[in-house]
C-alpha cells in the first residue's frame, strides 16, 4: 500500500516550506514535491508605482538578502535611464554586495546548517540548532555569529541601516564614502578573513565524513547558471551570463544579462507558487540548471584573489572531474565565496578612488524597459521592468535566485529520500536529511514565492490512492 | 481667500494654557499663541501664512467648563480662557484620527520618497502609533506623474488642501481644487486634467513644499530623499502684509 509523508515545516531556511514523498506499494519514494505554499504578487502590486520606489519596494521581499534587492532593481533602473552610472558608485555598490555575501552565507551555513554537520542528522531535534552549536562548538557558533555581524556592519556603514538601507540609487548611490567609514570596514576585514579560513580549514576535514550525503544529496547531472566577469572569473555585481553543462561545456557564453529571456523560460506546476525556470533551449523539465555559489565556482575561471583562489583549486579536487556535482557541496563554495567576498572588499576598499565624490548620474527614464541583473548570495536575480512614459510601472517580472533552482531542490529531495527514506520506517533523522538537502540550496522562500502569509514546512507520506499515510510537521 | 490685514486697535486678552498664565491680541487663534510660546499642538491643515480649513482636526483642545473640543486653529483666544493642549482624551483622540488616515488610504512609509520627512510620520511617532486598529481599506488610488518636474500620489493625500490653498492664495494660479465626496474625495488640477497638461500651473513647486506627507513630491527623487522646505511661505507672506 503506498502512501505519503509531509515534512511540514521545513525548518532552518528562509521561509517556508512543504515536502511531500509519494511512497509506493513496496515503502520505497516514487515522487518527492518541494511546495511553496506562500502567494506574495510583487510582480502585481508594484503596477501603476513610480520605478524610482521599485528599488524600496522590491527589496521588501527579504529581510536576508534586500541589498540583492536594491541593487537588481536599480540596475534595472539605471537601465531606464540609460545612464552609466560613476565608477566609483559601482565599486561602492559591489563593496556592499560582497558584505551581503558575507553575512548571507555565514548565516546559511552557520546558523543554519552547521547544526546538521556539527550535531548529525539523527541527533536529538530540541538541541539541533545555533544553540546546540554553542554548547558544543562554542567558538565555531561565536565566530559565525561575528562573521554575518561584520558583513552587517559593513552594509549598515555604507547603507545607514543593516536591512532594507536605500543609500543606493538609481544612477547610482546617494552619499559618497568617508575615509572614517573606509578605515573602519578595513579594521573588520582582517579578522572576518580569519574567522573565514579557519571555518574553512575546519570544514574541510569534515567534508570526508560526508562522503554518503555527497553521493545522495542532489548530486545531479544539471546545468549552471552564472554571472561572470568578461575574462571569465567569479562576478557577483555585474558581468556576463554563462551557462555550463554537466560536463563543464559551455552552452552559452558572454551573453548579456538583458537577453535572458532567450535563456530561460519560466514553468509553473499547480503544487507550488514557486515558478520552475529552466533554460529554453533543451525545453521543460529537461533544462534543469542550478544557480548559486556551487554554479558560480563551477562556472568561473578563477576567483581572482590569492586565498580564494587557493581555495577554489581544493574546490575542483572534491571530484575526480569535470563540474561538482553534488549540491552538498553547496557548503564548501559558500565558504569559499565568504573568503573571496572579504579579499575582493579589501582590494576595492584599498582603492583610493573610492572616496570620490562623483557618485551619482543624474537622468530621468530615457526608456520603457529595464532589466537588472546581479549575483544574490543564492544565485542570479533578475529585475525586469516596463514603464510608461510618465515612469510609472506597466509590468514586472521577477526571476529570484532561489527560483531558479527549484527544479533542482525537487531532484535533490527526491534522491535523498530515495537513499535514506524507508517507508516502513519513518525516522525523524531521515526526514531531516530531506530536509537538509533543501537547506543546501540555502533557499529564500519568500522572495522565491512573492507571496503573503504564513507556511510552515511540513512533509506528508500517502499512499498511491493519495492517502496521507504520516505526516511530520514542524513549527 | 486672501489674508486679511490685521485690524487696528484690538484688546488684548489674558487666559490660561496648560494651567500657566498668557496674554495675546483677542483676534490671535490658539494655535497661533501656542506656537509663538512653544506650546507643541499638532497639525496637519494648518500652516502659518495660509487662510484656516479646521479639516484635520488634530489640533482640537480642550476649554474649561465646556464639554466640547475646539479647534485650536479656528478658536479665537479670550479673556479668562483655560485651554488645555494635551489631556489623555485629546491624546487618544488624536492617536485614533491619526489611525484613520493611515487606514483610509496606502500610507507605506518605508518605500515612500518622503520617509523622514514626512509631518503625518513623526505625528504617528509622537503618539506612539505602533499599529492600527481599524481595517485598512487597501483602495488603489492614482499615481499622476504626467508633470514634468512634480508627481501627484493620492495613495499619499490626507485632503490637507494646503497645496489648494497655497496655490489659490500665495502664488495666485488656482490650480489646485477639491473634487469628490467622502472616501472618493481627491485634490485635482485643472478641472480634473492632468497635472502635466494644466494650463495654470506655473511650476513654481509652492504645492510640493507646503504638502505635508509624500502625496507631492518631486520627480527624480528616491526613497526617503524628498525634503521639504516651509521657509518661503511666513516670509512671502509677511513681505506682502508689510507693502
Amino acid at each position: 500500500m503506498s502512501r505519503t509523508i509531509t515534512i511540514e515545516p521545513v525548518t532552518r531556511i528562509e521561509g517556508h516550506a512543504r515536502i511531500t514523498l509519494q511512497l509506493d506499494d513496496a515503502g520505497k519514494v516514487s515522487d518527492a514535491r518541494f511546495h511553496l505554499t506562500q502567494f506574495r504578487g510583487f510582480e502585481k502590486f508594484c503596477e501603476g508605482r513610480p520605478y524610482r520606489e521599485m528599488p524600496a519596494l522590491t527589496a521588501r521581499t527579504c529581510g536576508i538578502c534586500p541589498v540583492s534587492h536594491l541593487l537588481a532593481s536599480n540596475k534595472a533602473c539605471d537601465d531606464l535611464l540609460s545612464v552609466g552610472i560613476p565608477a566609483t558608485a559601482e565599486r561602492l555598490r559591489r563593496v556592499m554586495n560582497l558584505a551581503q555575501l558575507v553575512q548571507s552565507h555565514a548565516l546559511s551555513f552557520f546558523h543554519l546548517s552547521s547544526p546538521d554537520l556539527l550535531l548529525g542528522w539523527d541527533s536529538d531535534p530540541a538541541s539541533r540548532n545555533i544553540f546546540g552549536v554553542m554548547q558544543g562548538h562554542p567558538q565555531l557558533a561565536r565566530d559565525g555569529i561575528r562573521l554575518r555581524q561584520i558583513g552587517q556592519q559593513i552594509i549598515e556603514m555604507l547603507g545607514g541601516k543593516k536591512i532594507h538601507p536605500t543609500w543606493v540609487v538609481p544612477g547610482g548611490v546617494n552619499e559618497p564614502l568617508t575615509a572614517e567609514k573606509r578605515d573602519a570596514m578595513l579594521a573588520l576585514l582582517p579578522e572576518g578573513l580569519e574567522i573565514a579560513k579557519e571555518s574553512y580549514a575546519f570544514f574541510k576535514t569534515l567534508v570526508p565524513k560526508f562522503h554518503q550525503e555527497a553521493r545522495h544529496f542532489g548530486d545531479l547531472q544539471t546545468l549552471f547558471l552564472s554571472l561572470i566577469t568578461p575574462e571569465g572569473d567569479l562576478e557577483h555585481y555585474d558581468g556576463l551570463i554563462r551557462i555550463t553543462d554537466a560536463h563543464g561545456h559551455i552552452l552559452e557564453d558572454m551573453v548579456p544579462p538583458s537577453e535572458y529571456q532567450r535563456l530561460i523560460g519560466e514553468a509553473v506546476e499547480d503544487f507550488s507558487y514557486m515558478k520552475f525556470p529552466y533554460y529554453k533551449p533543451l525545453g521543460y523539465p529537461r533544462g534543469i540548471y542550478r544557480v548559486g555559489p556551487l554554479a558560480r565556482l563551477n562556472n568561473a575561471e578563477s576567483c581572482g584573489t590569492p586565498y580564494a583562489d587557493v581555495a577554489l583549486a581544493e574546490f575542483r579536487t572534491l571530484q575526480e572531474s569535470g563540474p561538482i556535482s553534488s549540491s552538498f557541496h553547496y557548503h564548501y563554495a559558500r565558504l569559499v565565496e565568504i573568503i573571496f567576498a572579504l579579499e575582493m572588499m579589501k582590494r576595492l576598499l584599498k582603492d583610493p578612488q573610492i572616496l570620490d565624490h562623483r557618485v551619482r548620474a543624474r537622468a530621468r527614464s530615457n526608456q520603457n524597459e529595464g532589466i537588472g541583473v546581479a549575483e544574490a548570495p543564492r544565485g542570479t536575480l533578475i529585475h525586469h521592468y516596463r514603464i510608461d512614459d510618465e515612469g510609472l510601472l506597466t509590468w514586472m517580472n521577477l526571476i529570484i535566485a532561489t527560483g531558479h533552482n527549484n527544479l533542482a531542490m525537487n531532484a535533490s529531495i527526491r534522491q535523498v529520500a530515495e537513499a535514506y527514506v524507508d517507508g516502513a520506517n519513518v525516522q525523524e533523522g531521515m526526514l531531516n536529511r530531506v530536509e537538509a538537502v533543501i537547506r543546501c540550496y540555502d533557499p529564500c522562500l519568500s522572495c522565491a514565492s512573492h507571496a503573503f502569509g504564513q507556511m510552515p514546512l511540513q512533509v506528508d507520506v500517502a499512499d498511491p490512492t493519495g492517502r496521507i499515510l504520516a505526516t511530520v510537521r514542524r513549527g | 481667500m486672501p489674508i486679511p490685514a490685521p485690524p487696528t486697535n484690538v484688546r488684548v486678552v489674558t487666559f490660561q494654557i496648560d494651567g500657566r498664565d498668557y496674554s495675546a491680541r483677542e483676534d490671535e487663534t490658539i494655535i497661533e499663541v501656542a506656537r509663538e510660546n512653544g506650546i507643541p499642538i499638532p497639525s496637519l491643515c494648518y500652516l502659518e501664512g495660509l487662510s484656516t480649513w479646521g479639516a484635520c482636526r488634530l489640533c482640537l483642545v480642550e476649554l474649561a467648563g465646556s464639554p466640547r473640543l475646539v479647534a485650536a486653529c479656528a478658536t479665537q483666544v479670550a479673556e479668562g480662557l483655560q485651554i488645555y493642549t494635551d489631556t489623555p482624551r485629546l491624546q487618544r483622540y488624536r492617536r485614533t484620527i491619526l489611525e484613520l488616515l493611515f487606514a483610509e488610504r496606502n500610507h507605506v512609509c518605508s518605500v515612500c520618497v518622503s520617509n523622514g520627512h514626512c509631518e503625518l510620520q513623526a505625528l504617528a511617532q509622537r503618539y506612539g502609533l505602533d499599529h492600527v486598529r481599524v481595517p485598512y481599506r487597501h483602495v488603489a488610488y492614482e499615481v499622476d506623474a504626467s508633470h514634468e518636474m512634480f508627481r501627484v500620489d493620492h495613495n499619499r493625500c490626507i485632503l490637507c488642501t494646503r497645496c489648494v490653498r497655497v496655490c489659490d492664495e500665495v502664488e495666485g494660479a488656482h490650480t489646485w481644487d477639491v473634487m469628490g465626496r467622502g472616501s472618493d474625495c481627491r485634490v485635482i488640477t485643472d478641472m480634473n486634467r492632468p497635472w502635466g497638461a494644466s494650463d495654470t500651473c506655473t511650476s513654481c513647486g509652492k504645492c510640493v513644499q507646503v504638502c505635508p506627507t509624500g502625496a507631492l513630491v518631486k520627480q527624480g527623487t528616491s526613497v526617503g530623499e524628498m525634503t521639504k522646505d516651509l521657509h518661503f511661505l511666513p516670509y512671502i507672506t509677511r513681505r506682502r502684509h508689510n507693502r
